[in-house]
């Protein structure tokens, strides 16, 4: 068991971060924090980066150029932040052993109750011995979920959680996203859904083609976008 | 270095190793000829011989060549076969210690019942041979260096051709032992010379007969030989020394001929003759 | 072995000789997958994972030895064990131990190929999560050697069922020594050259039985393991 008191990760600092692969920019320029408080929802249009920049914070990507500082760390290894993908892979295993896996990963005690109380927090007790690939979507997502929330984040990183989701199951994810939040733990996602961003939203951020349009409280950025971009794509133009 | 694994690998390979250490004790290695094998003698033999000393045998079937090469590499202790002029090379390159005649049977050539180069009742082999080679009938060679296949090329000799000028696609030389060689011989209409133990024993004979026998010169001669220890001092001199005394003793003598298949003798025990 | 009757009067009466034969056969064959399991299986898992110069190299040849012709693996090791051969004095030729050798040697780069290409796909596919949940490169090892599990069972039944058919390789070892190094495969060769091909096909079924009833029992263990574990 891990004896040392984990440091945490925040506030994450990205200043002046890009990321170039061969000839295409994913990410330009982008400068931000994330620190605690409600949550950080990405919106932008397909291929904007809104993963791309995901995936520099959780520290599988390395700028290219410009600094990213975890607490002032640069260094990247880190247990106290956690990453849901798109698509998230389960293991060829139950749900349970899933759940413990992450637990393990994280080298957090895997006594059996811990498993247990995660997949009741997703809403999937009852289903700890079923072979995690023979889940539903939506409870593949949450298990994922649980998987991630195993490792006791202090951020935690989610990537379009929603995208193939049903309504159901789509609110009971936000409702778990809420809840999460609720404990102090910092989440940043990523989202088509305008009006999930709505619904979750502390903080929206606007990308486009790897550049960071806009940010704001929820509540202004929808009432009085700055940039014309924000409007336009408010408004449900498609940004080319 | 001695944690718990390695200590544990070490363990298995040597419960590996050791069985074949043991297994080593009482028991030898001879190295002899497919057809002696394919005759059943030592299924016959050996038995008798384990009852009465506590010697295990075990014997390696290959052709005469391969067997005598067996013994130059030191990977048997006896080597008990059948083509003198091989035997005696072995000796002469020091890798035996001493000949003994143990005891003869005969070849007969064997021959589809149609007889398409008409040589069956022929009492003189080398004629026998010239005619199939005259009329190109079909001949299956063993081709391996075995005593058969050594006997089989002096007969050609004998009979003043050089087979391998001779040789067109009549003669087919198949490089295995007896049994496949009588299996090819009889799928494919052909004469083959073979030993008659091995005839006898054979159990697909088919279409095919005894169409030659009784020329003197396919008489088969049976030496052994214990290999060399000073070139190999692996070799069990004493056991194996132990084995060729009761094949040559009366008593071992008396057990070869004792062997018979649906009442026919097999091998002829010649163990005093000097000149054999 | 009583080689007057037929194979099938032999297994009804309990011939010791044919059980003698069936017992050494899958003594030889499954322990030479035991080993070629723990060589090839790390092997290659660690050659998926791992990236080296010469690593492509590697992987082609690797995947060629999968067509290693088992009588020149039998005369290799042969030439190795012989008393004459650098390996002579262990005396391990002409024995069981020396048959086991040679099927490991055949089986060994099966194993391993096939768990380098099973390995490399799952990892393409675990890929993100693992790293993102900073697994070690053990932990990465044991992770998809364990996941892969149904998959690498059938690359140990392909294994066996290359071990328990081959006869090349063992003959040569082995030398077919009646009672000591006799085998279902040698057994069968020794009956067809002697022309008992009755026999030789009894036999022959026989082994394809034994070979059909282990693969019957492998399947039934991946069912249960489905169903325990998923």
């Amino acid at each position: 068991m891990n004896m040392r008191a984990p440091a945490s990760d925040l506030p994450v600092a990205l200043a002046d971060v890009s990321v170039n692969v061969g000839q295409v920019t994913l990410i330009d320029h982008i400068s931000m924090q994330i620190a605690h408080g409600a949550p950080t929802v990405l919106i932008g249009p397909n291929g904007a980066g809104k993963t791309t920049l995901l995936r520099v914070v959780m520290g599988l990507i390395a700028p290219s150029q410009g600094r990213i500082t975890w607490a002032g760390r640069e260094e990247a290894p880190s247990d106290r932040r956690a990453i849901v993908f798109q698509r998230p892979v389960m293991l060829r295993r139950s749900a349970a052993a899933n759940v413990r896996y992450g637990l393990s990963a994280a080298s957090r005690p895997k006594a059996g109750e811990r498993a247990a109380e995660l997949l009741a927090l997703v809403g999937l007790s009852g289903l700890e011995r079923r072979p995690a690939r023979r889940l539903s979507g939506g409870e593949q997502q949450r298990l994922a979920l649980a998987r991630a929330l195993a490792r006791d984040p202090d951020l935690l990183l989610l990537d379009e959680p929603t995208a193939s989701l049903d309504p159901a199951a789509t609110k009971a994810i936000e409702d778990i996203v809420r809840s999460v939040a609720a404990r102090d733990v910092k989440v940043m996602m990523s989202t088509h859904d305008l009006g999930q961003a709505r619904r979750i939203g502390g903080e929206v951020v606007l990308l486009h083609r790897g550049r960071l349009i806009e940010h704001g409280a929820a509540a202004t950025f929808f009432a009085n976008p700055e940039a014309e971009e924000t409007r336009r794509f408010i408004a449900g133009e498609l940004l080319v | 270095m001695f944690n718990r694994r390695t200590v544990i690998a070490a363990a298995l390979a040597a419960a590996f190793i050791a069985p074949a250490v043991h297994a080593q004790d009482k028991s030898i290695i001879v190295a002899s000829t497919t057809s002696t094998q394919d005759s059943g003698l030592f299924e016959y033999l050996l038995p008798i011989f384990k009852q009465k000393t506590g010697i295990t045998v075990k014997v390696i079937a290959q052709g005469t060549g391969q067997a005598l090469d067996t013994g130059r590499r030191g990977d048997a202790d006896v080597v008990f076969v059948h083509a003198k002029s091989a035997e005696e090379k072995f000796l002469a390159e020091g890798q035996g210690v001493k000949r003994f005649p143990v005891m003869y049977n005969d070849f007969v050539l064997i021959g589809p019942k149609s007889d398409p180069a008409h040589v069956k009742g022929m009492k003189d082999v080398a004629k026998a041979f010239t005619t199939i080679k005259d009329k190109q009938a079909s001949f299956i060679s063993r081709g391996d260096r075995s005593g058969t296949n050594i006997a089989e090329l002096k007969l050609w000799k004998d009979a003043g051709i050089d087979i391998d000028k001779a040789k067109g696609p009549w003669y087919k030389a198949i490089g295995q032992g007896m049994g496949a060689a009588l299996n090819t011989a009889g799928a494919s209409n052909a004469y083959v010379l073979s030993d008659r133990g091995t005839w006898i024993h054979f159990k697909n004979k088919g279409d095919l007969e005894i169409v030659v026998e009784g020329d003197k010169r396919m008489f088969n001669q049976y030496g052994v030989m214990l290999v060399n220890p000073q070139k190999h001092p692996n070799v069990k001199k004493e056991l194996g020394q132990t084995f060729i005394d009761w094949l040559i003793s009366p008593e071992g003598q008396k057990v070869i001929a004792n062997y018979k298949i649906n009442g026919q003798q097999l091998f002829y025990p010649d163990a005093g003759d000097s000149g054999a | 072995m009583d080689t007057d009757s037929s194979a099938l009067q032999l297994v009804l009466t309990g011939d010791p000789g044919l059980y003698a034969i069936v017992a050494l056969s899958l003594i030889v064959s499954l322990t030479a997958l035991a080993f070629a399991a723990v060589i090839g299986i790390p092997f290659g898992a660690a050659l998926a994972l791992v990236r080296f110069p010469g690593r492509e190299a590697i992987i082609v040849v690797l995947n060629a030895l999968m067509g290693l012709p088992p009588v020149v693996v039998g005369l290799a090791v042969f030439l190795l064990l012989s008393r004459s051969g650098p390996l002579g004095s262990w005396g391990l030729l002409f024995t069981p131990q020396a048959m086991i050798i040679a099927q490991t040697v055949m089986v060994a780069p099966i194993i391993a190929a096939l768990t380098r290409q099973t390995v490399e796909d799952l990892w393409a596919e675990y890929r993100d999560e693992l790293t993102a949940m900073n697994v070690g490169p053990a932990a990465r090892i044991a992770t998809l050697i364990w996941d892969a599990r149904f998959s690498l069972t059938t690359a140990l039944l392909a294994g066996f069922g290359r071990a328990a058919a081959e006869v090349g390789a063992i003959i040569i070892v082995g030398g077919n020594i009646d009672g000591f190094t006799r085998t279902m495969t040698t057994a069968i060769a020794l009956e067809t050259s002697k022309g008992d091909l009755p026999l030789a096909i009894g036999l022959g079924m026989v082994l394809l039985t034994i070979i059909v009833i282990i693969n019957a029992l492998a399947w039934g263990a991946r069912r249960l393991g489905e169903r325990l574990a998923g």
